[in-house]
Parts: C-alpha cells; sequence; structure tokens
C-alpha cells in the first residue's frame, strides 16, 4: 500500500509499550492521518517482552493483518535485545530508535548489526528528569519525530499540551513535564554521521 | 479531511454507541475481550451521563435471563458478552428470540475451549447460528458502530433479538480512526422504543412464556421463522435511512471489484479489509479477482449472494471456524447449499482460516487467489475444503 507507515514498539509489560502506539495514533490523526494501533496480546505480565503497533496512512487503512515488516522499530527498554531479535521483518533502509545511554555507534556494536538506520536516545533519564518518572515512551515520541519525520514536532507540542490540559488541569507541572519530555529527546536523539 | 475523525478501539465505539443509545437496562458478566465495553459503559452509568439502570449479574446465563425480563417489561435492552460467555447464555439466547424480544448486544468473536485461548475466530457466533437471533459482522471499527446502531432499530422493528460482532482483539482491541454521529442525531436515528407488549402494562395483561405444546407451538415457531424472513425486508430499509442520514451505505453483503470477477472470495469480518489490499494489488496486475464480503448473516440473504456471485467461475468460501463435521465450516455449507439455485455454478471450495487468532496476512490470501486461478484454468479442484496457514 502506498503512503503506509508500519511500525513496531518493543516493551516490558507495564512500561507502556501500548500506551506508546496509541499516543502516536493520537498524535498523527491530528496531523489528518488515517491510523491504527494495536497491541499484541499474550499471557501478560509485569516485565515480559511486549510488543505493540501502528500504521499511518495519508489513506484509510484497511489492513487487518499483524505488522511483519515494519520500517520503524523502536525499543523502549534496551535490555530486550538479548531476548528478542528486534530487527526482525525490518527492510535494509528501515529505522531502529532505541531508549539507550549509547551513542548509535555503540548500539550498533553492541547487537552486531550491519545495515539499517541506528537510532539512540536516553528517554529513561529524560522522563525522569521531566516527568520524575521512568516512563520513556512520551520522549520516545520526541525522538520519533525527529529520526523519522513522521511527525509535526510543533503541532505534537501543540497537541499534547491540549490533550494533557484536560486531564491535569489542576497539575501544570505535569503538562509542562511531558512537553520538556518531548522537546528535550527532540533535541537530544542521536544518528549515525 | 473535511470530516472529524477520532481514534477509538472496537470496544471503546461499542461502549460510545451504548452510551448514545442509552438502553432503559444492561445487564452483563465481563468477559475477555469483550470486558471493556461494558466496563466503560458502568462508568457512564456511575457517571450519571445515562439513564441505564445496570444489572451486574453473577454469570452470562444470569445477564440475558436478566435482560429477558427487563424486555418482556417493556424495556430497551442491551448486554455483551464473548466465546464462553455466549455459550453459558445459550439455553436464553433460543428464549430471548422465541418471545420477540428486541435485545440487542455487542458480541466479541473469540474462539471456544478447549484448547483454551482469548483470541478471534468465529466459533462463538457460529455455534449460535440456529437460536433465532439476527446476526451482523462488522470489518472495522466503523462498521461495528455504525452496525451497533442500525440494530436498534432493526431489533425493535423485525421484534426479534441481534447481535452484532467484532473480531477479537483484532477490531476490539484495535484503535482505528473512525467518525462518530452526534449524540442528538443517533437519539433521534433510533427514535423512542414503543413495545407492543409490556408486563408492566397492567391494563392489558398478556402471558409470557406459557406452555406451548403440540396444539399451538409449531404455529408460534412458524410465526417466528416468519419474522427472520421479514427482516430480510426490515434490514435495508433501516440500513437506507441510515444511509441517507449519515452518508455510510451497507447492506447485507458488499460486493468488492466483483462484477467482472472470475474468481472470487467470500469473507466475513476483519479479514475482507486485508483481502481488499490483496484484490488491489492483483487488479493492477490484470487478475480478474473480487469478494464478497458478508456483513448480515442472519437472516441468511441467500437471493443477493446467488445473485452476485452467479458470473463467477470459482468460488473460495473462507471460514474462521469449522463445523467439525467433516465438511468444513458452516458459511460454506450454507453458500454452497444457496448457490444450488443455479443452472450454471461456479466451482466452490472452501478454506478455514484463522482458528484460535492465527495471523491471517496478505501473502496466504493471494496463495487462496492462486489455487482458484489454478482451478478454473484446470477446471480440477484437488481438495474441497483446505486448512490456510496451519502446519499438518
Amino acid at each position: 500500500m502506498e503512503n503506509l507507515t508500519e511500525i513496531r514498539w518493543h516493551g516490558r509489560g507495564g512500561q507502556g509499550a501500548k500506551t506508546a502506539a496509541l499516543l502516536l495514533a493520537d498524535a498523527a490523526m491530528g496531523e489528518g492521518k488515517f491510523v491504527q494501533a494495536f497491541p499484541e496480546y499474550g499471557p501478560e505480565r509485569m516485565g515480559a517482552p511486549v510488543q505493540s503497533f501502528n500504521r499511518l496512512s495519508e489513506k484509510p487503512i484497511s489492513l487487518h493483518c499483524s505488522v511483519t515488516s515494519p520500517s520503524v522499530v523502536v525499543v523502549l527498554d534496551p535490555s530486550l535485545i538479548n531476548t528478542v531479535d528486534v530487527t526482525k521483518g525490518l527492510p535494509e533502509d528501515g529505522a531502529l530508535l532505541f531508549n539507550t545511554p549509547l551513542s548509535p555507534e555503540e548500539m550498533r556494536e553492541k547487537i552486531g548489526l550491519s545495515g539499517k538506520r541506528i537510532f539512540t536516545v536516553d528517554a529513561s533519564s529524560i522522563a525522569l528528569k521531566t516527568i520524575g518518572r521512568d516512563i520513556p515512551n512520551t520522549p520516545m515520541l520526541g525522538a520519533l519525530a525527529k529520526a523519522t519525520g513522521l511527525l509535526d514536532f510543533d503541532r505534537m507540542i501543540h497537541d499534547t499540551r491540549a490533550k494533557l490540559s484536560k486531564k491535569f488541569a489542576s497539575r501544570p507541572e505535569v503538562i509542562e513535564g511531558n512537553v520538556k519530555a518531548i522537546e528535550t529527546a527532540y533535541d537530544e536523539v542521536k544518528g549515525e554521521e | 479531511m473535511g470530516k472529524k475523525f477520532v481514534a477509538k478501539t472496537g470496544n471503546e465505539t461499542m461502549a460510545e454507541a451504548m452510551r448514545q443509545i442509552n438502553p432503559d437496562v444492561v445487564a452483563a458478566y465481563p468477559i475477555t475481550p469483550a470486558t471493556e465495553i461494558v466496563q466503560i459503559f458502568a462508568q457512564f452509568v456511575a457517571d450519571g451521563v445515562v439513564n441505564t439502570e445496570f444489572v451486574a449479574t453473577e454469570s452470562e446465563h444470569s445477564a440475558m435471563s436478566a435482560c429477558i425480563g427487563a424486555a418482556a417489561a417493556g424495556a430497551r435492552v442491551m448486554t455483551s458478552t464473548s466465546s464462553q460467555g455466549l455459550a453459558l447464555m445459550w439455553e436464553m439466547l433460543y428464549i430471548a428470540a422465541g418471545l420477540r424480544l428486541p435485545i440487542v448486544m455487542p458480541e466479541v468473536n473469540r474462539t471456544l475451549s478447549s484448547p483454551i485461548n482469548i483470541h478471534c475466530d468465529h466459533s462463538d457466533t457460529m455455534g449460535a447460528r440456529d437460536v433465532g437471533w439476527i446476526q451482523i459482522f462488522s470489518e472495522n471499527v466503523q462498521e461495528a458502530y455504525d452496525n451497533l446502531i442500525q440494530a436498534v432499530v432493526i431489533a425493535e422493528e423485525a421484534k426479534l433479538p441481534i447481535m452484532v460482532t467484532t473480531d477479537g482483539f483484532i477490531i476490539s482491541h484495535g484503535m482505528e480512526s473512525m467518525e462518530m454521529i452526534p449524540d442528538k442525531e443517533v437519539t433521534d436515528f433510533i427514535g423512542e422504543y414503543k413495545p407492543a407488549y409490556s408486563v408492566l402494562d397492567v391494563d392489558n395483561p398478556f402471558t409470557v412464556g406459557a406452555i406451548d405444546f403440540t396444539d399451538y407451538y409449531f404455529e408460534h415457531k412458524r410465526a417466528q421463522i416468519e419474522a427472520m424472513s421479514e427482516a430480510k425486508k426490515i434490514i435495508p430499509q433501516v440500513q437506507q435511512r441510515f444511509g441517507e442520514r449519515f452518508g455510510r451505505k451497507y447492506a447485507a453483503i458488499e460486493e468488492y471489484r466483483l462484477s467482472d470477477a472470475e474468481v472470487a472470495i467470500l469473507v466475513l469480518g476483519s479479514t475482507a479489509g486485508t483481502a481488499k489490499v490483496v484484490i488491489d494489488e492483483l487488479r493492477e496486475k490484470g487478475h480478474p479477482v473480487g469478494m464478497l464480503k458478508l456483513r448480515v448473516f442472519r437472516p441468511f440473504p441467500f437471493e443477493e449472494i446467488v445473485r452476485a456471485l452467479s458470473s463467477v467461475k470459482v468460488l473460495a468460501v473462507l471460514d474462521r471456524s469449522d463445523g467439525v463435521a467433516g465438511i468444513g465450516g458452516p458459511v460454506f455449507s450454507e453458500v454452497r447449499s444457496a448457490m444450488y439455485e443455479l443452472d450454471i455454478r461456479p466451482r466452490i471450495v472452501n478454506y478455514v482460516y484463522g482458528l484460535g487468532g492465527r495471523n491471517i496476512d496478505l501473502a496466504l490470501i493471494q496463495s487462496v487467489f492462486t489455487d482458484l486461478e489454478k482451478i478454473a484454468k484446470t477446471g480440477k479442484a484437488e481438495k474441497m475444503v483446505s486448512y490456510l496457514g496451519v502446519r499438518e
């Protein structure tokens, strides 16, 4: 399908991989895209490897099969690389975005990968600094916007603020923390030279 | 995008539709993957945004029993379930239909145990195909929402209970772009429910659930059967009114690039969306392929099916359940039987797929079309029933 982007999120149960996919769908829809977001359901338990998926397109999406060859893979927990093949189905020009303090070059060496594009951002540290908890999915959205160009940054900041304003009207620090997390990750995400 | 889209899962959508319908009574018991529907709706009840009397029961059998009592009292009644829950409702499903009570139920398609599995196939509602309920399948979140709103009107006009199904997890937990109808317009479309009879109407007493032996049982059953046939006229009328009002047109079947197709598949539910992508790709390469999407399964629209498939050379019926009868899936048996009407019939084969949630991807659907083209060319089908995407 033309104009179709498929994304796979890897995380651990309880880490917010499902929420990340839902947030991305919401953000992309705010830009007028057609969206899908769905998790992979198995025996859910805290800490177990989980996946979730997105489809984004300029046109209505009718596909209802699994995502098997995503063009973008986002890894919320870098320790997953020891147990899960996060590159599975990713084409040669596909992009991998890791939540890690390592540089893309260090990450490439660590997983022994040749080809494909690697991006890294220390989303956990950013989340701790800005939101006060290790919830990497919000900053990962900012990093994803920069690394892939899939989302419009200004629009995303505007939408995030608008959305959180309703829920956290009495706690403006939550809203600003999340906005700051996205901004910082957008600025700090690193690609390869 | 001129339209106002929102991103919602199938379950969220069904709960929102229930909020807009604002039924008098909802009695339910939770079961994966349908739990969220009533869970979200229960929050609407707690928040006072609906006027519904919510009855939390101790089982699905009790939930359907409470629905039957409330509907007999003249209330607009809804519930929701899936899989084992539907199975536990079994005897009460027949009673709801026999008493001609227009209960509306979003049903999330999930397989049945054993082996235990929470994922999608159509075994649950296919097992309930003879219980006397209208059954409408949904391809996507939008269709599920639209079907549920139409279902209220269809049930009340046909005086029959109705289930609107969504594929478990694929639609129930999949978030998609969809368009909601403003609350007020839903209220106007479904109108006020005026039951023909109510046990609470003491000025006009009547009997519900009386003994009905050899003297009149057959006549009452015959009337119920007639009501299901009559629903074949009511459903298109409601669909037309819905289309005129909200711009989305529906029919008992959807024909996709079928008019000049030489080989075709017949599909229900979410797989139809995936198949459309395969068909578009094959059409671009010059293959005359098409699809019939069966939306209304009960009443069975055999006239429309026969008309739409009369010029097809080879047809594959894709069943997401097996009758475990040694002759493939239930939709296959019924479609094959309907097509016997024609003097010149297509070759018809069956593919059972996706049991227990097994993924059905583009390549698998494409392999079916490859088989069908081979059958069209050679005139020979190696197998009548095949199992798609299984290790054997």
